[in-house]
């Protein structure tokens, strides 16, 4: 009783201290479940883009309903609402935005902003052909709008900057509001404050979004008039509510099931409390060793973490139903003696095997896999502790529950008849590895969308509104980072130069720069430097026109501006502030931590189905020479880096296969013995998966835990099989037998709800495990050996 | 109602030409009734040259080309001369296209620019209601000889255009004249058909 009391305290203080630990924990739901913990450079850029890129701060907003003038105006009351919200830096609907600030700075700065300038072009020659370009063009339709420049910029500098800057997609006008090419739909795009990792930041902004859409719809037929939001921003909103929902709902349910199956079977509300002990501290050091591990522990983790509760509770109904009845405190005491000498080595062994199996998820590289297995870890060692050492201390004397002996038997006679069944199961087994042989190499996805949230209607009309939009969906991307944004300019511009000629070569069909709006100091100096003094240009301008139908003297704008020009202080991001230059420099131009990084997002070639080789562009990057400069593939990158952790996670599972297997071999110190157990597990696995992708379903990483998962709790069926058939000790005893079968049920009912969840990690959890779990028991019953 | 109205109308014309008979000049010919031919018309092409009188220039400045017209709004203007270059104005978008660049500018920004494409287009169209958004009208002569004149009521056109004067036969428009508000001013032949 001495130790009794020693454990109790000890698991007292325990729970205590998780308990401190929890009440601290962060529950998150975003990306950082999928995103790799030791990432390379690559990674990280690509890491640094998802979380708060330029992208991921996109919410693309469409209003549908109505007629077109309707939604432009409701589109221009929400623009001018959501400009005046600081969670937003910019807002786009179509409407011409800082456009006199945009021209002011760019008639300004043309001489130090066009990288037409250079001395040849205000050499005589050069003036010559730039001039008569411009006669010609005065000649053209633009002419008679075009002309009360010429006598400026002769040279037609402005012009080249206007066309530079517009050379990107843009979208569609109907009413004089941003719209679908079919009209339909108004669009605009924000940008938010907040980065796209920022969950809460991006909840704050489409409820600002949600607000002021109902505020100004209500002004108009509020019925008719719906909003569509899409983006990394709402879709991480949305996922994280859906996983918050459906963890609760599912996880309360699931526990609603076993409380009831528990409760109906033990007909006693105290054995059900005390039976639920174990699990339920379980569940508590859990999620305390993840806090401590990981800082912070996400839905889905405690998602799962909640369906082990099926599994978890099987220790305490291994206890309890074995549990004989009256006999007083002595007789009790020998009872335990009695279930420590003939159950609990079962358990431990079963115990220890899931342990070799989640300790290999510990291992991956992929953080959401070492949660798990954190979790799962400490949930079942504390759940199989507690039952061990705490619970029998707890058992009141005169505990009555009912008594299983009857059920059992009734099971004893199907399970004695059970073994004719042999060959279905084989054929089974052999079907199954037809099927998994044939489908070998569809069997995984090895795409991280297979674990998005999102639905495919939601990623479908993101893509629908981005395409009308044009707005980046920056699949492709070269970084240069540099310690300074002077640097990182530079460096952009010299891949910039490389990236032209790739963009003559057809490699590419664009790019964009941040120094297409602000070059380098640098740049804008040696343009500078280029320009004539006022004499001398004059000189070379007579000498250039001579012999067109111009007169040098209407030129004294020209030769005042060059002369200011020569004199400017370089253009720098203060000057640009409150034009909508500003805003494309910021959004490509962003400081990270201690250095800069110059994002140039690339356009593929429209007949190459938005796909970019990227071998001519690394080959490019690297005739460069600059040190720090990346190209990017997000897609690629991002399923690569997922197609990692898949190979790896099945490396491991494999690792952990094998310690299973060596595990039994050390316990049995019998090869047959060890088959004998490893059999239906086996075979179950391999039954499940076949019939999980004969219903039509790609395995991804999650259904690996699954099966994990099924070798884990179906070990213990099958240990409890062979034990008896070892000692000779003839069938399973009915009372075992009945506990089997009600340990499966409260797994089935833990796994088997996660299987209707819509969240795909959940899904795949669940839908392996319950039917895995059935199949285990059902084939280790079938496969036992009659003595 | 007002397809039934657009028959009648019609149908007027028609009488009012039988009645007259040979002589066209004296039948009684309008707004309505040009712009009407002008809209039954099917998609044309024609070879234009225009020069344009600049002050700043010693000389004028001439460019030659095609135009299309595509009922009831796209119009292409290709210059062949003095440097290829493709205008498309369809719909309320105008897109240019020179050197190997293209650009499309959404009338709705730029007022000034709607306003003076709009004046060909629409009298192309025959859309009587969009030319007077912008212009007062002023028809004169006969249906085989007419003048039409459009004088920009909304004041961002009439900051650039002072007057557009419109010459043609039938539902063909001939020569095209826009006197800018700064006295420049830009004249275009149009002959039927592309030459071989």
């Amino acid at each position: 009783m001495r130790s009794g009391r020693w454990a109790i305290a000890l698991w007292a203080s325990l729970l205590a201290l998780s308990l401190l630990i929890v009440g601290r924990t962060e529950f998150v739901a975003d990306l950082s479940f999928f995103l790799p913990g030791k990432p390379t450079q690559e990674q990280r850029l690509m890491v640094e883009q998802l979380r708060s890129g330029v992208a991921s701060r996109l919410i693309l907003i469409g209003i549908d309903g109505g007629d077109a003038e309707t939604r432009a105006r409701v589109s221009r009351a929400m623009a001018a609402r959501l400009r005046g919200d600081s969670r937003f830096l910019h807002l786009a609907n179509g409407e011409t935005q800082g456009l006199e600030a945009d021209r002011r700075i760019l008639l300004e700065y043309r001489y130090l902003l066009s990288s037409q300038v250079d001395a040849e072009r205000f050499g005589a020659a050069g003036l010559t052909a730039a001039v008569q370009d411009g006669l010609d063009q005065l000649a053209g339709s633009a002419g008679l709008l075009g002309k009360s420049l010429f006598p400026r910029d002769p040279t037609g500098e402005f012009m080249h900057l206007l066309e530079a800057m517009a050379a990107g997609h843009q979208p569609h006008l109907a009413a004089g509001v941003w719209s679908s090419r079919d009209a339909g739909r108004a669009l605009l795009l924000a940008r938010t404050a907040a980065d796209g990792a920022d969950t809460d930041g991006q909840a704050q902004a489409v409820m600002a979004i949600r607000a002021a859409f109902q505020t100004v719809a209500k002004a108009e037929a509020p019925a008719s008039l719906q909003l569509q939001l899409t983006g990394p921003g709402p879709f991480s909103v949305n996922a994280r509510e859906t996983i918050k929902q459906q963890v609760s709902m599912l996880s309360g349910l699931g526990m609603l099931i076993i409380v009831v199956l528990l409760g109906a079977v033990y007909r006693s509300l105290p054995a059900l409390l005390l039976g639920l002990v174990p699990v339920l501290s379980g569940a508590l050091v859990g999620v305390a060793a993840v806090s401590l591990g990981f800082g912070s522990i996400h839905g889905i983790t405690l998602g799962f973490g909640t369906a082990l509760i099926g599994e978890a509770v099987d220790y305490s109904i291994y206890l309890m139903t074995q549990r004989e009845r009256g006999a007083g405190a002595e007789g009790q005491a020998r009872w335990l003696v009695r279930w420590l000498e003939r159950y609990w080595p079962t358990i431990r062994i079963g115990v220890l095997t899931s342990l070799c199996g989640f300790g290999s998820l510990l291992l991956s590289g992929f953080p959401g896999l070492a949660q798990l297995g954190l979790y799962a870890m400490a949930g079942l060692v504390t759940a199989a502790l507690t039952t061990r050492f705490v619970l029998p201390h707890l058992l009141p004397a005169d505990l009555r529950l009912r008594d299983l002996e009857p059920f059992g038997r009734r099971l004893a006679n199907f399970v004695a008849r059970a073994h004719r069944l042999r060959w279905l199961v084989y054929l089974a087994f052999a079907a199954a590895c037809v099927v998994l042989l044939v489908q070998r190499d569809s069997l995984w996805n090895r795409e991280l969308a297979a674990l998005s949230p999102v639905s495919a209607q939601d990623q479908a009309l993101d893509m629908e509104m981005r395409a009308e939009l044009g707005a980046p969906d920056v699949s492709y991307l070269v970084v240069v980072t540099a310690p300074t944004s002077e640097a990182a300019l530079a460096g952009s511009e010299r891949v910039g130069a490389a990236l032209q000629k790739l963009i003559e070569r057809g490699v590419i069909a664009g790019f964009e720069s941040p120094s297409a709006y602000l070059p380098s100091q640098n740049s804008q100096r040696q343009r500078q430097a280029s320009l004539p003094a006022d004499a001398e240009l004059r000189a070379r301008f007579a000498a250039a026109i001579d012999g067109l139908p111009l007169q040098a003297d209407r030129f004294a704008g020209f030769f005042a501006d060059v002369a200011s020009a020569r004199q400017l202080q370089p253009l720098t991001r203060a000057d640009l502030d409150g034009s909508s230059l500003a805003l494309a420099v910021d959004a490509l131009l962003v400081r990270t931590d201690a250095h800069w990084t110059a994002l140039l997002p690339l356009r593929a070639v429209a007949d190459q189905q938005q796909r970019i080789d990227p071998a001519p562009i690394r080959a490019a990057l690297a005739g460069t020479g600059l040190p720090e400069v990346y190209f990017v593939d997000l897609k690629t990158e991002s399923d690569r880096l997922y197609s990692g952790y898949l190979h790896e996670a099945i490396m491991m599972s494999f690792a952990g296969l094998a310690a299973i297997l060596g595990l039994l071999f050390f316990v049995t110190r019998s090869l047959p013995r060890v088959l004998r157990i490893a059999m239906p597990l086996v075979i179950a696995v391999a039954v499940v998966i076949s019939g999980l992708v004969v219903a039509g379903q790609q395995l991804n990483i999650l259904h690996l835990v699954g099966m994990l998962l099924v070798v884990a709790v179906g070990s213990n069926y099958a240990l409890f099989f062979d034990q008896s058939s070892a000692a000779d000790a003839g069938d399973l005893p009915p009372r075992t037998l009945a506990s089997l079968a009600l340990a499966v049920s409260t797994t089935v009912a833990g796994f088997g709800i996660l299987g209707f969840s819509s969240v795909p990690v959940l899904n795949a959890i669940g839908v392996t495990v319950a039917p895995g779990a059935v199949l285990a028991l059902v084939f280790s019953a079938i496969l036992a050996r009659r003595p | 109602m007002s397809r039934v109205r657009t028959r009648l109308l019609r149908f007027g014309f028609g009488l009012a030409l039988c009645a007259a008979g040979g002589n066209l000049a004296a039948a009684p010919f309008g707004i309505v009734q040009l712009m009407q031919s002008m809209a039954e018309s099917k998609p044309a092409s024609a070879t234009f040259s225009e020069t344009k009188y600049l002050a700043m220039l010693d000389k004028p400045v001439e460019s030659s080309g095609e135009l299309r017209f595509i009922p009831p709004n796209r119009l292409e203007k290709r210059t062949l001369k003095p440097k290829p270059e493709m205008l498309v104005l369809d719909g309320d978008q105008l897109q240019v296209e020179r050197r190997g660049k293209k650009h499309v500018l959404q009338l709705a920004n730029y007022p000034e620019i709607a306003g003076m494409v709009e004046s060909i287009r629409a009298t192309l169209a025959g859309d009587k209601a969009a030319l007077e958004r912008v212009y007062r009208l002023d028809l004169r002569g006969g249906f085989n000889a007419w003048v039409l004149n459009l004088v920009p009521h909304d004041a961002r056109v009439a900051g650039i255009v002072t007057r557009i004067r419109m010459e043609g036969a039938r539902d063909e428009v001939r020569r095209m004249e826009i006197l800018l508000a700064d006295g420049d001013r830009s004249v275009m032949q149009i002959r039927p058909g592309i030459a071989p």
